[in-house]
Parts: C-alpha cells; sequence; structure tokens
C-alpha cells in the first residue's frame, strides 16, 4: 500500500511506519511515505491526521512507534535542528493584534535564532514578497483575512528555512485570495528555492499547486504519487463541437464516433450551460486527445473546446483499497 | 536563483533599488540560547510597555513613577531637615508600597502570558527552536526583573539620596543591601504567582481580578486576622497567620533575617525558628509556580 514515489535522489521527509496513537484514537496508522523536493500537497478531510502528521515532523509529539527524518534529521532526536531549518504556519490565527506585522515578524526572525540587524532585514524582504507594503507598519488587528495569512507566512519564511509546512493557508479566503495564495505557495518554492508541504481538505486547489500530492484518511496513506500522474490518468475531459449541415447533432455523432473507437464517454453534464451539448469523458493518457482530434476532424466538426475538468477527491478514494467506504464519501463532500 | 547578496549593508533600506529577487539568508543561526535571550527581552520591554502601543505603556509607567515618588519625596525631606537617619527602612518600602506592586503585577502577568495564549501565537514559538522550558524561563526571569527593576528603583533613589544627606555610609549600604535582597526575593515570588494565576486563563480581565484578589485580598484578610489576634492577645499566632499572604511571608522573612521591623501587628516578627519556615515557603512557592507553569505549558501543544 504504501506507494513510495522518489522524483528525487533528496528526500526531504520521509516517514516509516509512523504511527500515532491516542487513548481513544489512531491518529496516524503506519504511515510510510516520502517527500521529495518541491511542493507536495498533503490531502485528507479534516481529522485525518494531517496536523498530528506535521506535528511530529516538527518534532513535538512522540510517535507511537515508527520512524520518520526531516532533511535527514530524526525527528525523536533532532527536533530542535529541524525546527531550527523549517517553518510552520498554523491553520489558526495566531497573531497578535495590538502590534504592528514589521514589529512581529521581526521578534519571530529572532526567535529562529536570526541576529538582530539579519532579523530586520530579513523582515523587511520578506514582507515585500509575500506582498504586504505600506500597511506593516500598522497594526494586524486592522488587517483583512488575506493580508493576516500573508502575516503567518512571512513569520513561516522569514529565516529562510529548507522546508515550510503550511496548514490549510487558503482557509477562510475568497476565490481571488486563493489563487494569490496558491501563486505565492507556487514562487516560494520555484523563486525562493524552498520546498513546501502543504495541506488542504481540497485536491482541486492542490492539483494546481502541487508536483505531488499525499493523500491521507483516517491516518493511512491513501496514495502518494505526482500530481502529473493524476492527470495522465484520471483527467476527465470535456468537449464540445459544433453542428454542421451534414451533421445536425454534432454532439451525438462525436460520442459515436468515439465509442466505436473504443472511448468511453460520459453523459453530457446537464447541471452547466450548454447541456447536452458537452460530452466527458476520461482521458487515458496522452492518446486520448489525439483520438478526440482526430473524430472531430474526420467528422468535419469545429471543435469548440476541450478542457480538463478538475476531477474530485473521489476517484482518488475509489482507487485506493476499499475500506471504510462511507467515511470517505464524507471527505469526498469537500471535494472542489 | 536566489541571488546572493550577505546582508552586510548596514543601513540605507531607502537607497536599495527594490523588487531585488528572492535572497537566501546564509548568515549565522544562533540558536536556542539566544531566542530564549531575545524573549526574554521582548518580555521585559513589553512589561513597560516599550515596543508596544502607547496606550499600554501608560500604566507600568505611571505605576512606576507612583513607586519612585515617594521615595524622592523623603529623600528631600531627609536632606532639608538634615535628619540622621531616613524616614524609612530600605526593607520597608516595599511593604509600604505593596498595593502599588500588587497592581503592577496583576497588569503585567497577564499582558506577558495571556496575549500569547489568546492569540494563540504559542505554537509559533514553538515550531522554533526554543523549548517548553526555555519559554517558561524566559517569561518567568522577565516578569522577575520588571519586577525587580520596579521595586530596586525606589531604593536605589533612597541610597543615593542617603549619599547626599551624608548619612553613615556603611550603615546605609547594609541597609540598600538587606532591601535589594528582599525586593528580589519579593520579585522571585510575586512574578512566580502572577505568571500562573495569568498563564490558567486567556482571558486578560480574569487574570487581572485573579491576580488581585490573591495577592491584595489574601494581604487584607490575614492582616485582618493577625489585628484580631492581637486584639485577643493570642500573639504567639500572629505569625503563623501571616504565612498566608505573599507580602507578610516577605515581611516576615526579612524581619527575621534582613533586620527589618516587622508590619505585623505589635510589631512581632516571626523569631529566627519561624523564620527559617517563611523562607522554605518563599522558596517552596517559587519553585512550585515554576513547576506549575512547566506543567501548564507542557500541554499547550501547536
Amino acid at each position: 500500500m504504501a506507494c513510495v514515489t522518489n522524483f528525487d535522489d533528496v528526500t526531504v521527509i520521509a516517514t516509516e511506519s509512523l504511527s500515532k496513537r491516542f487513548p481513544r484514537v489512531t491518529a496516524l496508522d503506519r504511515l510510510s511515505v516520502d517527500v521529495g523536493p518541491g511542493v507536495t500537497g498533503l490531502v485528507g478531510a479534516n481529522g485525518a491526521g494531517k496536523s498530528t502528521l506535521i506535528k511530529i515532523l516538527l518534532g513535538l509529539s512522540p510517535a507511537t512507534e515508527g520512524r520518520a527524518e526531516v532533511l535527514g534529521l530524526d525527528v525523536a532526536s533532532k527536533g530542535a535542528d529541524i525546527r531550527e531549518r523549517v517553518g510552520y504556519m498554523p491553520e489558526h490565527d495566531c497573531l497578535p493584534p495590538d502590534v504592528s506585522a514589521t514589529e512581529f515578524v521581526v521578534h519571530m526572525a529572532r526567535m529562529s535564532g536570526l541576529p538582530p540587524t539579519a532579523a530586520r532585514e530579513r523582515t523587511a524582504d520578506t514582507l515585500r514578497h509575500v506582498g504586504l507594503y505600506e500597511e506593516r507598519y500598522r497594526p494586524i488587528g486592522g488587517y483583512s483575512t488575506g493580508m493576516k495569512q500573508r502575516v503567518k507566512l512571512a513569520q513561516a519564511l522569514v529565516h529562510d528555512p529548507q522546508l515550510v509546512f503550511l496548514d490549510e493557508p487558503t482557509n477562510g479566503l475568497d476565490p481571488v485570495g486563493r489563487d494569490e495564495m496558491l501563486g505565492l505557495i507556487r514562487r516560494i518554492h520555484t523563486d525562493f528555492g524552498i520546498s513546501v508541504l502543504v495541506t488542504s481538505h481540497l485536491l482541486g486547489e492542490l492539483e494546481r499547486t502541487c508536483d505531488h500530492v499525499v493523500v491521507v484518511d483516517g491516518g493511512k496513506l491513501l496514495r502518494s504519487s505526482s500530481t502529473t500522474d493524476f492527470t495522465q490518468t484520471t483527467t476527465t475531459l470535456a468537449i464540445e463541437v459544433t453542428d454542421t449541415d451534414d451533421h445536425p447533432d454534432g454532439t451525438r455523432a462525436v460520442r459515436e464516433a468515439l465509442q466505436a473507437r473504443g472511448v468511453d464517454v460520459l453523459d453530457g453534464n446537464s447541471g452547466l450551460p450548454g447541456a447536452g451539448h458537452v460530452l466527458l469523458l476520461t482521458a487515458q493518457g496522452e492518446d486520448t486527445y489525439d483520438v478526440v482530434r482526430d473524430v472531430v476532424a474526420d467528422l468535419g466538426l469545429g471543435l469548440v473546446r476541450m478542457e480538463q475538468r478538475r476531477h474530485h477527491i473521489s476517484e482518488v478514494f475509489t482507487d485506493g483499497d476499499a475500506t471504510n467506504d462511507q467515511q470517505r464519501k464524507e471527505a469526498v463532500g469537500h471535494g472542489s | 536563483m536566489a541571488v546572493e547578496h550577505p546582508v552586510t549593508a548596514p543601513s540605507g533600506d531607502q537607497t536599495r533599488i527594490h523588487n531585488i529577487g528572492y535572497r537566501s539568508y546564509d548568515g549565522p543561526r544562533l540558536g536556542r540560547a539566544y531566542a530564549t535571550r531575545s524573549l526574554y527581552s521582548q518580555s521585559l520591554r513589553g512589561a513597560y510597555g516599550l515596543g508596544r502601543s502607547v496606550k499600554s505603556k501608560v500604566l507600568p509607567m505611571l505605576l512606576f513613577v507612583v513607586m519612585c515618588v515617594p521615595a524622592a519625596i523623603m529623600v528631600a525631606v531627609a536632606v532639608a531637615t538634615k535628619a540622621d537617619e531616613l524616614p524609612v527602612d530600605y526593607t520597608r518600602y516595599a511593604i509600604i508600597m505593596q498595593a502599588v506592586i500588587s497592581l503592577y503585577v496583576a497588569s503585567q502577568a497577564p499582558q506577558s502570558v495571556s496575549r500569547d495564549l489568546r492569540f494563540k501565537t504559542v505554537p509559533l514559538y514553538f515550531s522554533r527552536p526554543i523549548e517548553t522550558a526555555d519559554y517558561v524561563r524566559a517569561k518567568f526571569a522577565a516578569l522577575a526583573s520588571a519586577l525587580f527593576v520596579l521595586t530596586a528603583a525606589p531604593l536605589l533613589v533612597l541610597y543615593i539620596g542617603a549619599l547626599l544627606a551624608k548619612l553613615d555610609f556603611a550603615d546605609q549600604t547594609k541597609g540598600f543591601a538587606q532591601g535589594l535582597v528582599s525586593v528580589a526575593l519579593l520579585s522571585l515570588l510575586f512574578a512566580g504567582l502572577g505568571l500562573v494565576i495569568a498563564s490558567v486563563t486567556p482571558r486578560r480581565g480574569f487574570g487581572i481580578a485573579a491576580v488581585i484578589a490573591v495577592l491584595t485580598i489574601s494581604y487584607g484578610a490575614v492582616s485582618t486576622l493577625q489585628a484580631i489576634a492581637d486584639a485577643q492577645n493570642s500573639t504567639g499566632s500572629i505569625p503563623w497567620i501571616g504565612l498566608f499572604s505573599p507580602v507578610t511571608l516577605i515581611d516576615g522573612v526579612q524581619s527575621a533575617f534582613l533586620g527589618s521591623t516587622s508590619a505585623f501587628p505589635g510589631g512581632i516578627g516571626p523569631s529566627n525558628g519561624e523564620g527559617v519556615v517563611y523562607v522554605l515557603v518563599v522558596l517552596g512557592l517559587i519553585a512550585a509556580s515554576y513547576g506549575l507553569l512547566m506543567r501548564r505549558y507542557r500541554r499547550v501543544g501547536l
């Protein structure tokens, strides 16, 4: 079950049958996963064990059994060394309202061991990188949710860590703020060279941001694979075609032609505009795109659109092993 | 990708061209001990409202002034009247001003720890190199130091004034030293009690009320009981009653060992034997406060 994927020789996080049991709940159940550099999404419903995992990885909570390494350091014995090189952005609100972002982040930089001058310089830089400018001198209490999330992110990055844990960074943000935050997370890796472990209960938003996605449920590893694997094997394609004189119902013609060539076509999505004109099909890798193109061209129709539909977390769950189905459905409800 | 610009430029942020790319940090990381010291100095400054809003400076600064003004007046009187000793002993000063000290603890202990709990900043500390013990030690030491500054400053005023008035140097120095030992003990005791009480609740208001209740009301109750005991001529019980409030504890310790006259009714302080009990109780309370704080914060995770 442990699908260990190394896409680089370097491993940033490695766990080996990591378990955490509380008197009444098992938060993590023999979790074995390797995470390489880049942006990694950790997906699971609330209570799936994401926060517990982060706590153990920061060396703050001992595992019941199994072991884990972060940046090659053992979490049980090297907690302080790990915390010096890692940043953490909590899910909940954690900012005092009566100090300015600058003062707060400078203080947090010093708490990470940066000398006073460096702390101030890094704070100015980091706040600018996360998109806080003049407002950084005002007390945090007056900030919007989006700005507070940026301050939280800044305090996690201010000491230039090698890895950051971001716990639900898009929580409470509106769609625009969400997109900006996701863009920022992407930049943390591409521009800053810092690896990221980001948790979410929404697979959809992580897909766009992450190189690699780890899905946990009930403390167990459900799936761990690179995002390209996801899209290559399970992407749903939506296509829409024009009608011509030869084919008054172009959509039906394409469906029949595709079925004749052995491509599964699902019912059109009746909830969307243009219902009945949209065909959904499961893309089995690159070939499917070619088949669609050829079919449409042969029929002499115009291809209005061909787009990837974000697939639901449910598909991951149906791929996984078949226990606890009901519980998973609940998690699925959160899918985008 | 990270452009290597070690942070050498001393200042001149304004003159630098902005929109440079991300710069990685290659400078020193000073680790746990440095972080603990930083937390200590930040908390100590915070206890006087430094680095915080103007509003939060008002009360601690005001109390500081209120503590020092009577000392200055006493000195002025002593110099003007050419008295051969100061109007009050160094050790008595803090006992006389105990209400001000209690108010200071009540206002600053909650701001030191309740804020971190209330705004859930604590997890940010523990996601950094410092450990629970470092956090507790830094906060404890910071509040104790702040209290020491508050209580020792007026003694310093008295001492300098006494020397200006050309009072006996040896006498004054001895009294000043005894006063410093006494307020040091007082600072540790009050800081410990204040922090333990404040760390129980994330609500600042509750913290303030609870600290005042423990420090001031207990003093009032103990003093009343002692007065009743004195009126009923059961003077033997007076020192034992004094064990039940922080202020009378300090009073007892210093009247037994630091040459102070007791503020107890009838001026009957504890004997040397009873004084040992006082010292043990004070040290025990300080240790217990530290232990309770450690326990309190061990449970505060992320």
